[in-house]
């Protein structure tokens, strides 16, 4: 499945260091931004915590690897980690070429539905970012 | 100055087009109050003939290699260094090359990297090592960071006799991230005694540290010891401080250990009074992220062409900066290069054959001397190339007795272990003829 | 004046791709004794699956062959900033191997090692001259081990004051290995930044600086290049606040014989034997890295530590606060007998020119490049001067690609991306080593380049095309990473 590459996709929430979350329910899938991918590079291993790991809003859940930098990943909501992205052990790439679709890092159980009130949305990532946010 | 290529009139002619009229100018940007006023109090300077005259007097004032007969091993060991080996890595696009990190310019060294990388899998049973390491010493900090980080526990046992000097810069470089060294003394035969140690494992402990050979010269029963680190969840070190053994000697991997690590100085690396040596680690694929120092791997450019790289270069500090599995920056380049060269040059029969002969003059020795009435073997066991000679004198006085001789008659054990005033230890390599181990025997004999 | 490099035909295959069963390079001595009785079978291997088998004559034509694979310091200019990539003098080779001094074992007592002794103990002596510091050890293997132990001693003298201290300042200008290092001796790192000068802020430090800050890691000049001018108001601040300062030693080329950093209040340093003082750089290693401290750090030194007595040269750890030891020995003895080759070789007023002159070529350099290439800070620069690739971006072109077409004109390039404050960092250190036709040499190169970059930027972008393998796909050698050869070919090769 492969969603449209448009940068800032609008059914999306942001946090500020560049993870998406697509929140359906009670659960939400994780991953980095288009912009985040091109800032690192080539993606050659994400390193991701085990299922039923409970998550802090805010608190470095893992990391991702490209050939020149490494940068961590940080939980957008508090949960619990339903599932992981195996594929991405194969095929880390799928992180360059599709963020928002394939490249899907992890979904998640919400625990505290009223923090996605804090996320960016489409239009405040995509200030953020043009404004030189880190 | 002679290295300098710049004539005076050119230095002028560069002065000229920044405008200056000085060079000291250049330095206007340091503070007037720390600009010397005066030439630095040093040696005037020397020309080639007598800077290589004045070193020739001071290596002249140590012991004389050729009218000496060393059996002195202990961590540094004295081995035969094929002629090919020096005349390759005199060579400059190899000593005055630097990191290749620009891989297009520099795929000699990748290379030969890589097959430094392979060989040294290929003897300790290992998936993947590094581009090297400072020294033994520092790699066996290097394997217990790495168990520390890999198994989130504290506690390392160090299991039998590992080199002193290798545990006082252990415990210099990992003392402070709270990591606890527990020493478990070894049993009456010298090795380790396998219930012992199992008996001190616990759900705290990161890993299970065993030299092979150890430091009195006894080879460790390896499987049973490894097989009790992985039951409680550690992680089994190997400790290799005289790679030679590797040539006949099992491969630690194939015994269960999880990282191989220590001194490659014996593989054409000279004594050089302690440095530079030539630290490696080998490690299982599972640990392969966690490996401190340089990797190489192969690529392939767009014209498909096979080519070798440095890789998982994320792991380092140039890039991790505090995160980093370590800090190091470096590897032992031209040491490893030797290595490289040597062991391609002995070749799997040479190697082989290099670890026998170690080990036949060595049970030689052991047979002439314990002939001499008197003297006793502590650890009879299997050995390789060292061991303990128990004397009915204080060792440091025969010592300094048979130095006078020319003779250096191994290490007393004192300086290491103070209650052990009588004991030797003897080491003997390939480079110790027939006569010299005969005159050793004649020469004791005639001190006790 | 160009280097042609044409590259070898055919890749040169691996050791173990030519190796041939029942080959060997060379025979171990003749043993004519008894043999021993056999070990257990447990304790001993079969062969060694996989390892070469080569004649003497293979392996002098492999790695002779790969020799030529690589580009050397003594074929052409090789600018790679803070590393320092000097001329080796051969007599320095010749000196380390003096039989006295290669075949001298570590253990050996101190009566028969006086001569290495010596040398080592006139080492340290040559180091406090030149650095203005009190005191050395030789023990470690390179600068980022030096760091360690530097910061180490900084700790050490912290605790024995009752308050080891949480944090190390660094500038965001620093070399990867300083936080590192600091935190492998447990502290926190704070980045201090710089200011448009590219220089410490000293507002900023002066604000930060509490009495949980144990050190600030400085490098001076900075790895822009610039004198820090207020490092004598710099080490006031940290002292008046119980810390110390501790000086990354790499860029010592640009002052040597000029200044000195125990002169600037300075109170431990490294210094990197493999840059300034010329020992070679070898693929990569071997370095040293001697660390100086004040009188103040002078009993946590490494031990053992080279003393003299009545008898001569010895050896003593008898230094009950000292941090412990880094080195399984004392350290890289072959580079430290070099070292101080170079220094005789020098003297005062040789250590002298080299500053004079590696600034001086430095400052050549950034004239004639610059309005060429962006200079990102206008500072005055010393031995180094940073680029960056600002004006070529509206062709598409970066640092990197500027760095592949260098090679190309023969030039290995200087080092990129770093420091990390600067966007497309290119920072070129000539040393005192170049002489005007190479300088000219290599600028001729870099105006091409640049010219390239708006006549015809796609050969700048797909380069280099002159060397024997073109950019590698480092990507995917992360992705699945071959690090050796296997017996089973498969196993081998990358996807």
């Amino acid at each position: 499945m492969t969603e449209s590459k448009t940068a800032f996709p609008n059914n999306l929430r942001y946090t500020k260091e560049h993870e998406w979350v697509r929140v359906e329910g009670t659960v939400g899938t994780v991953g980095i931004t288009d912009y985040a991918q091109s800032e690192l590079g080539d993606v050659v291993f994400v390193d991701l915590p085990e299922k039923g790991r409970a998550l802090v809003a805010g608190e470095e859940l893992g990391t991702i690897e490209s050939v020149k930098a490494v940068s961590e990943i940080y939980a957008p909501l508090s949960g619990e980690v339903l599932e992981v992205n195996e594929s991405l052990r194969d095929h880390p790439e799928r992180v360059n070429g599709d963020p928002y679709g394939e490249g899907w890092l992890l979904r998640v159980k919400i625990t505290q539905p009223s923090e996605t009130e804090k996320l960016l949305s489409a239009e405040g990532y995509k200030s953020h970012v043009e404004e030189g946010g880190h | 100055m002679r290295y300098i290529p710049s004539s005076p009139a050119e230095r002028r002619k560069l002065l000229q087009v920044l405008g200056l009229d000085s060079i000291d100018r250049l330095f206007d940007t340091i503070p007037e109050a720390f600009r010397l006023k005066r030439p630095l109090d040093l040696p005037p300077a020397l020309p080639e003939a007598d800077l290589v005259q004045h070193l020739s007097e001071l290596s002249r004032k140590n012991l004389d290699p050729h009218s000496s007969a060393q059996f002195l091993g202990a961590g540094a060991y004295r081995h035969f260094i094929p002629a090919i080996v020096d005349h390759l890595i005199s060579r400059a696009e190899f000593y005055s090359s630097y990191t290749p990190y620009q891989p297009e310019f520099s795929q000699g060294t990748l290379q030969s990297i890589f097959e430094f990388q392979t060989m040294i899998c290929q003897l300790t049973g290992m998936d993947a090592a590094n581009a090297s390491l400072y020294d033994g010493a520092s790699a066996l900090a290097e394997g217990i960071l790495l168990a520390h980080r890999a198994k989130r526990r504290q506690e390392i046992l160090i299991a039998g006799f590992v080199h002193p000097e290798y545990l006082k810069v252990v415990r210099t470089l990992v003392t402070t991230l709270g990591i606890e060294l527990k020493m478990i003394p070894a049993g009456e035969s010298g090795a380790c005694d396998v219930d012992r140690v199992a008996g001190q494992l616990t759900g705290q402990t990161a890993a299970v540290v065993i030299q092979m050979p150890n430091f009195v010269g006894r080879l460790e029963d390896i499987a049973p010891l490894a097989q009790a680190a992985h039951r409680a969840g550690a992680v089994c070190i190997v400790v290799v401080n005289e790679a030679v053994s590797l040539g006949m000697l099992e491969a630690p991997g194939n015994l269960g250990a999880d990282v191989v690590l220590g001194e490659a100085q014996s593989f054409g690396v000279p004594l050089s009074y302690g440095g530079p040596y030539l630290g490696f680690m080998g490690v299982r694929m599972e640990y392969v992220r966690e490996l401190p120092g340089r990797l190489v791997g192969q690529a392939k450019d767009a014209q498909g062409r096979d080519g070798y790289v440095l890789t998982l270069a994320t792991r380092e500090q140039h890039i991790r900066r505090e995160k980093a599995t370590s800090n190091i920056c470096t590897n032992q380049g031209l040491c490893m290069l030797a290595a490289t060269i040597f062991m391609a040059t002995l070749g799997k029969q040479g190697m082989r054959e290099l670890a026998l002969q170690n080990r036949s003059r060595t049970e030689y020795a052991k047979a002439a001397l314990i002939k001499i009435p008197g003297c006793k073997l502590p650890y009879p066991g299997p050995g390789f190339n060292e061991f303990v000679l128990e004397l009915p004198k204080e060792a440091i006085a025969v010592h300094r007795q048979l130095l006078g001789k020319g003779i250096v008659a191994g290490l007393p054990l004192e300086r290491y272990f103070p209650e052990r005033k009588n004991d030797l230890l003897i080491t003997v390599t390939e480079t110790n003829s027939r006569n010299q181990i005969d005159r050793l025997a004649k020469e004791l004999k005639g001190a006790l | 004046m160009s280097v042609e490099r044409i590259p070898p035909k055919r890749r040169e295959g691996l050791l173990f791709e030519k190796s041939v069963a029942g080959k060997r390079g060379c025979d171990v001595p003749l043993w004519d004794g008894p043999e021993p009785e056999a070990l257990s079978p447990s304790y001993l291997r079969g062969e060694i699956p996989g390892f070469p088998e080569l004649s003497e004559r293979e392996v002098v034509r492999h790695f002779t062959r790969l020799s030529k694979l690589n580009y050397a310091n003594d074929e052409g200019l090789y600018p790679l900033g803070s590393c320092t990539m000097k001329y080796n003098p051969k007599v320095n080779e010749k000196i380390a191997r003096l039989e006295g001094f290669g075949e001298a074992h570590p253990l050996l007592p101190p009566e028969a090692a006086q001569g290495c002794l010596q040398v080592m103990a006139d080492l340290e002596r040559y180091l406090c001259e030149i650095t203005g510091m009190d005191a050395f050890t030789l023990q470690p293997a390179a600068g980022a081990q030096g760091e360690f132990t530097g910061i180490k001693m900084v700790r050490a003298y912290h605790e024995s004051r009752g308050n080891p201290r949480q944090v190390v300042l660094i500038p965001d200008s620093a070399h990867g290995t300083n936080p590192a290092s600091a935190h492998l001796c447990g502290y926190r790192v704070e980045q201090i930044a710089s200011d448009e000068r590219g220089c410490v802020h000293l507002g900023f430090l002066k604000e930060r600086m509490r009495d949980d800050v144990a050190v600030l890691m400085l490098t001076n000049p900075n790895t822009l290049g610039v004198f820090e001018p207020e490092i004598g108001e710099i080490c006031r601040v940290l002292h008046q606040g119980g810390g110390l300062v501790y000086l990354d030693g790499a860029n010592l080329n640009a002052f040597v014989g000029v200044a000195r950093p125990g002169d600037m209040g300075v109170d431990v340093m490294h210094s990197n034997l493999h840059k300034t003082f010329s020992t070679p750089h070898g693929g990569g290693g071997p370095g040293s890295g001697p660390v100086g401290v004040k009188d103040t750090l002078a009993r946590f030194l490494p031990v053992p530590r080279v003393i003299r007595d009545e008898k001569g040269w010895r050896l003593s750890a008898d230094f009950p606060e000292s941090i412990g030891k880094v080195h399984s020995f004392f350290g890289n003895f072959g580079m430290h007998a070099r070292a101080v080759a170079y220094i005789l070789a020098n003297g005062a007023q040789g250590l002298r020119e080299i500053a004079e002159s590696a600034v001086l070529n430095a400052n050549y350099l950034r004239k004639r490049l610059e309005g060429v290439y962006h200079l990102p800070y206008t500072s005055p620069s010393l031995h180094e001067v940073i680029f960056s690739d600002k004006y070529l971006e509206k062709h598409g072109v970066k640092t990197l690609d500027v760095a592949k077409r260098l090679m190309d004109y023969g030039f290995h390039p200087p080092t990129i991306y770093f420091p990390l404050i600067v966007k497309g960092a290119l920072m070129i250190e000539p040393t005192e080593s170049e002489g005007i036709e190479d300088l000219d040499a290599f600028v001729d190169a870099m105006l091409r380049i640049a010219e390239e970059a708006a006549e015809d930027p796609e050969v700048v972008r797909s380069a280099p095309h002159t060397t024997p393998v073109g950019r590698l796909d480092e990507a995917a050698a992360a992705r699945r990473p071959v690090l050796r050869w296997n017996t089973d070919p498969e196993k081998s090769r990358p996807d």
